[in-house]
């Protein structure tokens, strides 16, 4: 086995005893990128320099005796998280000189159990997309089929795991932006719960619904990640201060009684083929391994989309108003106050985000603001009564992540309201605010891979990582890879 | 639903954005069909239903009142596009 192609716990054990050198993997790593990069995208900005740094101490520790699970392994976070001292974009032009002047907690979490940085990776222009076509540094290939999307927002963070790039990578989930890309890369993703894993430096999208969670190659991985990361942060006032599980501990608890819950308006007329046959065949491997099968409903679940895309562009719209030309970022020459904010954004922002700016102007302005915005806070009400009355009776639900395998680039750039319907599977849950995972369930006929999304109760991580471990010590699915 | 170019450039100014003729004609369009999309919600009964603003539910979050240091002048100014001294410099705004 290459190093690149070890999950974060085969390394750390190779790391421990002394087989190789965390300076040896980041350099395997190192190596991989660039023999790949040019065909994937994954990442804006790779920082091999960092990235030896940080592997030398790393085998410093390790030579006196302190291998935490992450002490030496080779990461890379979407380039939304800020890096101290290391550009930061966010995917946009906007920011295309920024350097922040500290770092996000989640990355201070990983690089003080002794994280390697690789890189910044490719992502949708301030989360805002499903595709990776949005950002404004190149788009991001699938590795399984470089025509393909690899999804998004965090695009770079699914391709750079399926193409082996980095162990395991950083995302952002505001409306599925770690499960969807997840999901069409064939990798392990997992949305925490709103307020589980601090926001602190962190670029804003839509702030009451963007989480941070990890991407990795297996379920076992997930847990070592969303331990490091999950806790609260007196930096981020809405971060909730509950008691962190071991989730590495129950993983291997099983699924034998477990009430799974089957939302009849996931499993719709429009799904595709091959994601229907691969969620009827993951609904047997569980059955085979003792879990119980429940029928629910979510009767909202039709207008979820439509309250995404108000609430998430009001919150996008005011959270945007910062990027003004003043204190960084682009400023564009100009002789008022008032010319220099408007064309500052204006060249400096994309076309989805000024789209997206406009809606929630609009939704926001006088004589619409209850008519779209309260109206649509009002449905999100509903949405969130109708997962804590199905949770009465399950304990976990399973679903499809998207209704197709990846799409073709190109494909829905075109129509917005398209590409925002792709997303039908994964935004209630954010809306929600509880937690989901996408792990990988399939392949197409086509050779794409397909995603199981099995959705938590809030601040239940632990029982959805255990049933997903159990999945995937059933299957193979994870263990196949990109022939990249 | 009809979203005009006189709309379009409306909402634009409120946003402090400026777009080119062709990007009005294109989001009057591309908006019109996503607020048409969302007059769904208006199918839904919703008196009575308290709107959420936050998935969980908290009062205020208070921190002990104690000091400590912050990022300091000069990181903070680092990313000026333009400074004079400890400010931040823009162009002139009064005459």
């Amino acid at each position: 086995m290459s190093i690149f192609d070890m999950t974060i716990h085969e390394l750390h054990t190779a790391l421990k005893e002394k087989q190789i050198s965390s300076v040896e993997a980041t350099a395997a790593l190192l190596e991989r990128i660039e023999a790949v990069e040019p065909h994937v995208g994954s990442f804006i900005t790779v920082t091999p320099e960092q990235a030896l740094a940080d592997a030398k101490t790393a085998d410093h520790l390790i030579a006196q005796g302190q291998c935490d699970l992450l002490t030496g392994i080779p990461l890379a976070v979407k380039d939304i998280f800020l890096t101290e001292g290391i550009r930061t974009t966010c995917g946009s032009r906007i920011l295309h000189n920024f350097i922040p002047p500290y770092s996000a907690t989640s990355w201070e979490k990983l690089r003080d159990r002794g994280a390697v940085l690789l890189g910044k990776l490719n992502q949708d222009e301030f989360a805002m997309g499903s595709s990776n076509e949005s950002s404004a540094y190149g788009i991001t290939r699938n590795p399984w089929d470089t025509t393909c999307i690899p999804g998004g927002s965090s695009g770079g963070s699914a391709a750079a795991v399926a193409a082996r790039q980095a162990i395991a990578t950083l995302g952002t989930d505001t409306g599925g932006s770690i499960r969807q890309p997840a999901s069409h890369c064939g990798c392990v993703g997992l949305k925490p719960t709103y307020g589980r894993v601090s926001r602190y430096g962190v670029i804003a999208y839509a702030s009451s619904l963007d989480q941070v969670g990890p991407l990795t190659r297996d379920v076992a991985d997930c847990a070592v990640m969303l331990g490091a990361l999950a806790g609260h942060d007196p930096k981020d006032s809405t971060s909730v201060d509950t008691p962190v599980p071991d989730y590495s501990a129950s993983l291997r608890q099983g699924v034998k009684g477990l009430r799974i819950g089957l939302p009849k308006e996931y499993f719709i007329d429009g799904l595709d083929p091959d994601v229907q046959k691969a969620m009827t065949a993951a609904i047997d491997t569980y059955r085979r391994l003792g879990a119980e099968f429940v029928d629910i409903s979510l009767p909202h679940t039709d207008y979820a989309v439509a309250t995404y895309y108000l609430i998430a562009t009001a919150e996008a719209s005011s959270n945007l108003a910062r990027y003004d030309g003043v204190r960084f970022g682009h400023r564009a020459e100009a002789d008022g106050l008032l010319e220099m904010y408007t064309k500052s954004r204006s060249e400096g922002f994309g076309s989805e985000v000024k789209r997206r700016i406009m809606l929630g102007t609009y939704a926001l302005s006088s004589g619409y603001y209850d008519a779209y915005y309260v109206k649509a806070q009002k449905v999100r009400t509903l949405i969130m009564n109708d997962f804590s009355a199905a949770f009465a009776h399950v304990d976990v639900m399973l679903t499809p992540v998207a209704p197709t395998p990846a799409f073709k680039i190109g494909e829905k750039i075109n129509d917005p309201l398209q590409m925002y319907l792709s997303d039908i599977f994964t935004i209630p849950v954010n809306l929600a605010g509880t937690c989901a995972m996408s792990i990988p369930a399939g392949f197409s006929a086509s050779g794409l891979p397909i995603g199981l999304q099995l959705i938590g109760r809030p601040f239940d991580e632990a029982t959805v990582l255990r049933a997903g471990f159990a999945f995937e010590q059933a299957t193979e699915w994870h263990t196949r890879k990109a022939a990249i | 639903m009809e979203m005009t170019v006189t709309d379009v450039e409306y909402v634009a100014r409120l946003a402090r954005l400026e777009l080119s003729m062709a990007e009005k004609e294109l989001f009057a369009g591309q908006m019109g069909a996503i607020l048409g999309y969302v007059e769904k919600l208006k199918e839904l009964d919703t008196d009575g239903i308290v709107p959420t603003s936050h998935a969980v539910p908290m009062e205020n979050s208070f921190r002990e009142d104690s000091a400590f240091s912050s990022i300091g002048q000069e990181k903070a100014l680092a990313n000026a596009p333009d400074r004079a001294g400890s400010f931040f410099a823009v162009p002139k705004v009064i005459e």
